[in-house]
């Protein structure tokens, strides 16, 4: 089938302002958005930018707004996107655009960075394995799914006006730490996410969980995490 | 151009390269290159698990490991190297859930094990739960653990930035030259001792399960240098990728209790591996499957395929432990796996070859001497721990064990060495690469070459191989190489230019595909994932060696590659037949 493919280009090299292009192309309707794109790419115009490397989803690397919805470019099959239309092809908002669809991810993974995100313990360590019930591994398992796409924080109202607030994925990364009963760094997390750019800053518009490729519940795990501040436990 | 200088320079974050830099870092000052992002690396897209001796769920041991790897890899497996993984195996496990990998528990709340090809009790006697898993994202679990400790230790990165030459003075590895994807910069790194832990070269192949990134670059660097690579015909194809699109569907699929079925909804593996069925190792069922669709037993319209039969297990089953993978089915090719069988054939994954290494991680340059300052671990090395064919999660096994060991083993010969002076302007080559490619005026596109070299590879260097085949792969290959003579790169700017990149990368694939063809072509005889019909024996007498393809420039500047062999280390097991 013969698709219009809109996408936002960018590059500071050529030219100051960003413009829409449109190109046209022939796909099957099995054919992903990242299809797409190496077509344009690899047959009409190799300058146009954007990062990918698995193709199936578990990377991360390609995030962008496509149709005006943050979504993996690999996971996104052209025929349920309405392909009778143009699709519009942009980069994820709230991040500065370096080229085309590539985006600056630093401050993503310093907000990332900056909860903590690795297991805290004190004490000697067993010989063998920590002891953790499935239930106990069952209670974050949500959250250790995430692969740092960024389609939830860039997909933040929040997040759009204010850069400051740590996003929802940082909230998620502490998440994962924060209900796993092996961990000991909770009270140091919750303090950081207690800052005025932290959890409370989240308004529940469930943007993230819409756009998570990876179907975690964003906002269920911030409102968690709003609790366990409150009542100071997990 | 910027000039830096660290005591290890690792390049690739996948598995490999961060358990190296959680070694390194530790004891000596590193840097991390990374042509992506840490975690973006293809360790990500590990699914099925990683073995180890636990004996959580029943009695194992690391020998009955040992022997699983070597008979699996068609007894070419360096016995010292195998031994050394399977023992340190369990202590690799132990170790990432202490950083806090999420293992699934068993009811006692200890790491619990599952089943998968090739893992046996007692030499063969039956199927052992042997593998330690996370769902089946076990891979996944793997890369962000060991980037959350990364983090915690503050390894410093340097994201984006493209590794494209070695740089060595006198035979010993002194730094790289790396090209920052941002800018378009290059970097010096001069350093005490480089890792190679950059991945395999997978994209040779059309139909792959590996990212759009895994283009050899390590092996291509460290070929172009004059340095060996080992056993590169040996090339795993994983039996069950998404057919059409090569996608991986994790072998726990089958150990979990999935079933493999022809188009008379045949459980054909019954025939080729009675005692083990499904759980065969891999290169015996993707030949299988490629023979039951030679012989007309596909499915589908073109019967191009096998069927993945997953309907008998339960919905709360497949959702527990095959989630990722029955939600490839169903948004890929819309199939619902609780009532339907998910169309599957064989998919590239794995170079068995690469980086010859010694089992510290040091990297040889030739059959015995280990260059001073050089190692590689994962993918890009050839220990050899998985032979002519690689079991089933022996690869998350392989970069936790070896780049562990190459992490330490690169600092420690930093402790001891000083810093040499790189010679005068050390970029020449890559400047030449990188604006050559610039600046040509050719008119080939990149992804025509491309597609041409992996059409080529798909059709005559696969699964099946013949001396015709592979002579014909040669002879395309050469076209090939003339056509990238004028390869035309579109993109002229510095910022981000990934046009540019992909040719680069277009050019270490073309290398690596004739290494592989013509060491292929000299090895008369089948063994493991190297299938000659016109040699369908394996061949003891002759080829019990492992492959040595070197790059030699003669006097005109014709490059040539010669072939030389090297002996398997054998301690306790004699080869003997492989039958499951």
């Amino acid at each position: 089938m013969d698709v219009k493919v809109k996408i936002l280009r960018y590059n500071p090299e050529v030219a100051d302002e960003a413009e829409w292009k449109t190109y046209a192309v022939t796909l099957q309707p099995t054919d992903r958005v990242l299809d797409a794109l190496h077509k344009i790419k690899w047959d009409q115009d190799g300058t146009l930018t954007f990062r990918r490397s698995c193709g199936h989803g578990v990377c991360g690397s390609d995030a962008m707004r496509i149709n005006g919805r943050n979504r993996l470019a690999c996971k996104t099959l052209i025929k349920d996107l309405n392909p009778e239309k143009e699709i519009t092809v942009e980069p994820i908002k709230g991040l500065p655009v370096l080229k085309d669809l590539v985006v600056d991810m630093e401050p993503f993974f310093d907000a990332y960075r900056s909860v903590m995100p690795f297991l805290v313990t004190s004490g000697h360590e067993p010989t063998r394995e920590r002891i953790q019930s499935q239930a106990d591994r069952d209670r974050f398992d949500d959250t250790t799914k995430c692969i740092l796409c960024a389609a939830c924080t860039t997909s933040c109202p929040v997040f759009w006006s204010d850069g400051q607030y740590f996003g929802p994925q940082a909230i998620v990364g502490a998440h994962r730490f924060i209900f796993d009963s092996r961990d000991e760094g909770t009270e140091q997390r919750l303090e950081i996410l207690n800052d005025k750019e932290g959890v409370w800053r989240c308004r529940t518009t469930f943007n993230c969980t819409d756009a998570c490729p990876r179907g975690i519940e964003v906002t269920k795990a911030i409102q968690e995490v709003k609790r366990a501040l409150i009542f100071r436990r997990v | 151009m910027q000039r830096h200088q660290y005591d290890v320079v690792i390049v690739g974050a996948g598995g490999a390269g961060m358990r190296a830099a959680l070694e390194s870092s530790k004891r000596t000052r590193t840097a991390v290159l990374t042509k992506l992002y840490p975690t973006r690396s293809h360790t990500g897209a590990a699914q099925g698990g990683m073995c180890a001796a636990l004996a959580n769920v029943e009695e194992d041991n690391w020998e009955w490991h040992t022997f699983d790897t070597v008979k699996g890899g068609d007894f070419l497996v360096d016995q010292d190297a195998a031994e050394v993984m399977c023992r340190e195996a369990v202590d690799a496990v132990l170790d990432l859930e202490k950083m806090g990998l999420p293992f699934n528990r068993t009811a006692e709340g200890k790491i619990d094990q599952r089943f998968f090809g090739g893992h046996t009790r007692n030499h063969g006697e039956a199927v052992v739960r042997r593998s330690c898993f996370a769902a089946d994202r076990t891979g996944h679990m793997i890369l962000q653990t060991l980037y959350q400790q990364c983090i915690k230790q503050n390894v410093e990165f340097f994201n984006e930035f493209y590794v494209l030459d070695l740089l060595m003075v006198n035979g010993r590895s002194t730094g790289v030259v790396a090209y920052e994807l941002a800018t378009g910069e290059l970097h010096i790194f001069s350093a005490k001792s480089v890792v190679f832990a950059s991945g395999g070269f997978g994209k040779v192949f059309r139909t792959t399960s590996n990212a759009h990134t895994l283009t050899g670059d390590g092996m291509g660097i460290v070929w172009r240098k004059g340095l060996p690579l080992e056993d590169m015909e040996f090339f795993q194809f994983h039996p069950t990728g998404l057919a059409g699109l090569g996608v991986l569907l994790s072998e726990a699929a089958r150990g979990e209790g999935g079933i493999l079925r022809n188009k008379d909804n045949e459980r054909f593996m019954e025939r080729y591996a009675p005692t083990v069925k499904d759980l065969a190792p891999r290169d015996m069922v993707a030949r299988a499957m490629a023979n039951e669709v030679r012989e007309g037993r596909g499915c589908g319209p073109d019967g191009a395929y096998v069927m993945l039969d997953l309907t008998h297990l339960e919905p709360a089953h497949i959702d527990a432990k095959l989630p990722d993978i029955t939600e490839f089915a169903r948004t890929y090719l819309g199939v619902e796996p609780y009532t339907e069988q998910i169309p599957v054939f064989p998919t590239a994954h794995y170079a068995m070859g690469g980086i010859p290494t010694n089992i510290k991680g040091e990297a040889l340059a030739n059959n015995d001497d280990a260059i001073p300052g050089l190692y590689a671990a994962g993918e890009v090395a050839c220990v050899s721990v998985h032979g002519a064919n690689r079991l089933g999660t022996n690869s998350l096994l392989d970069i936790n064990v070896f780049g562990r060991r190459a992490g330490i083993a690169a600092a420690e010969y930093a402790a001891t060495a000083g810093f040499e002076d790189l010679p005068d302007a050390p970029e020449t080559y890559v400047v030449d690469l990188v604006e050559g490619l610039r600046n040509s005026t050719g008119q080939e596109r990149i992804a025509a070459i491309r597609a041409d070299l992996q059409a080529t590879m798909d059709l005559n260097a696969q699964v099946y191989r013949t001396e015709g085949s592979l002579k014909q792969a040669l002879v395309d290959i050469e076209g090939l190489k003339q056509r990238f003579a004028n390869v035309a790169v579109q993109d002229k700017g510095k910022r981000f230019n990934t046009d540019l990149l992909e040719a680069v990368e277009l050019g270490f694939l073309i290398d690596l595909a004739e290494v592989l063809v013509v060491s292929a072509l000299a090895r008369k005889e089948s063994r493991g994932g190297h299938f000659r019909e016109d040699y369908d024996k394996r061949d003891d007498v002759n080829f019990m060696r492992h492959t040595m393809a070197y790059r030699e420039v003669d006097a005109e500047g014709n490059i040539n590659i010669r072939l030389d062999y090297k002996p398997v280390v054998q301690t306790r097991y004699k080869p003997m037949e492989r039958k499951y």
